[in-house]
C-alpha cells in the first residue's frame, strides 16, 4: 500500500511509545509516551491515505485529550504516592491474561491472514475512492416562469471533502447524536468537578 | 503495505493497551491505556477502510474519536471527585462497590 519505511518507522513509533505509557512510573512519563504514540497514528493515518483524520487525531487527540490529562495530573497529588509500587496486586496473573490474549488473538490474525489471503488483496482495492465523492445534488431554476428542477451528479475531490460530505448526508443522526453526547459529557464533568464531597478516609 | 501489517500492529497497541489497564495501579495510567485501546481500533477501522475503498471506516473513526474525548472528560472528572473523597488516586483504594 505505502513505502514500508514509512510503516515500519512509525509503527515502531507507537509501539515505544505505547510500552512507555505502560512501564513509566510517573504518570506524566506516560502522558509525554501516550503522546509520541498519537503523532505515530497520526503518520500512519496519512499512510493509509486518511488525511482528514490525522489532522483530527492530532487537534482532538494530541491538542485536547492531552491537555485534559495534564491538567489532572497537575491537580492530583502524585507526589505523595511516589513511593508506592506503581504495578497493581494481582500484576502476575493480569499479565498472564494479558498474554493469553495476545496468543489468542494474535493466533487468530495469523490464521486468518494465511488462509482467507487478505494479504495480498490489499493491492485489488481502489484507493481513490477514499479521496473522491459522487454527490447528487438538485438545481433549481426558473425556466419561461415555471420552476424546474434538475439533479445535477458531480464528483468532488479530496478526503477532508469526501469525509464531510458522507458525515452530513448519510451520518447525520450519528452526527447530531455525538454532540448532545458531547454536550451531556461536558455538563456531567462540570458538575462531577463542582460538586464537593465528604472525605470519607 | 499490506492490512494485516496494519492489523497485525493493531493488534499489538490493543494487548498493549489491555496489560496497561490491568496491571496498572494509577487510575490516570489506567485512562491512558484505555486511550491506547480506542487508538488500536481507530488504526483498523482506517486500515480496513483503506482496503475496501470505502469510506464508512473513516466516518466511523470520527465517532470513535468523539467518544474517546466525551469519555476523558468523564473519566478524569471522576478521577478528580475520587481524589477529593480519597485524597488518593489509587485502584486499590478504591474498594467501595466490593459491598
Amino acid at each position: 500500500m505505502t513505502t514500508p519505511f514509512f510503516f515500519w518507522f512509525f509503527a515502531a513509533i507507537v509501539v515505544f511509545g505505547a510500552v512507555g505509557v505502560v512501564a513509566m512510573r510517573q504518570p506524566v512519563h506516560s502522558a509525554l509516551f501516550l503522546l509520541l504514540s498519537f503523532f505515530g497514528i497520526a503518520a500512519l493515518f496519512v499512510t493509509l491515505r486518511a488525511e482528514f483524520l490525522a489532522a483530527v487525531q492530532i487537534l482532538v487527540y494530541a491538542g485536547g485529550i492531552m491537555v485534559l490529562f495534564l491538567f489532572t495530573i497537575m491537580l492530583v497529588n502524585i507526589r505523595k504516592t511516589a513511593g508506592e509500587p506503581f504495578l497493581h496486586r494481582q500484576a502476575g496473573a493480569a499479565l498472564l491474561v494479558a498474554f493469553l490474549l495476545l496468543a489468542v488473538v494474535g493466533g487468530t490474525i495469523v490464521a486468518s491472514s494465511r488462509t482467507s489471503g487478505l494479504a495480498d488483496a490489499g493491492q485489488s482495492a481502489d484507493p481513490a475512492k477514499l479521496s473522491t465523492t459522487t454527490i447528487t445534488r438538485t438545481v433549481t431554476e426558473t425556466v419561461d416562469g415555471k420552476v424546474v428542477k434538475t439533479p445535477v451528479t458531480e464528483e468532488i475531490a479530496g478526503n477532508s471533502q469526501a469525509v464531510a460530505w458522507s458525515l452530513y448526508r448519510d451520518y447525520l443522526l450519528p452526527f447530531e447524536v455525538a454532540s448532545v453526547f458531547l454536550l451531556v459529557a461536558m455538563i456531567g464533568a462540570v458538575v462531577l468537578g463542582k460538586r464537593t464531597m465528604e472525605r470519607v478516609d | 503495505m499490506s492490512v494485516t501489517h496494519y492489523v497485525a500492529l493493531s493488534f499489538l497497541l490493543f494487548a498493549i493497551g489491555v496489560t496497561g489497564v490491568l496491571i496498572r495501579r494509577n487510575l490516570l495510567t489506567v485512562l491512558m491505556s484505555i486511550e491506547l485501546i480506542l487508538n488500536a481500533a481507530n488504526l483498523n477501522l482506517i486500515a480496513f477502510s483503506r482496503q475496501f475503498g470505502d469510506l464508512n471506516g473513516q466516518l466511523f473513526t470520527v465517532f470513535v474519536i468523539t467518544l474517546a474525548a466525551g469519555e476523558a472528560a468523564i473519566g478524569l472528572a471522576i478521577i478528580i471527585s475520587l481524589y477529593r473523597l480519597k485524597n488518593s488516586v489509587n485502584l486499590d483504594a478504591v474498594s467501595e462497590l466490593k459491598g
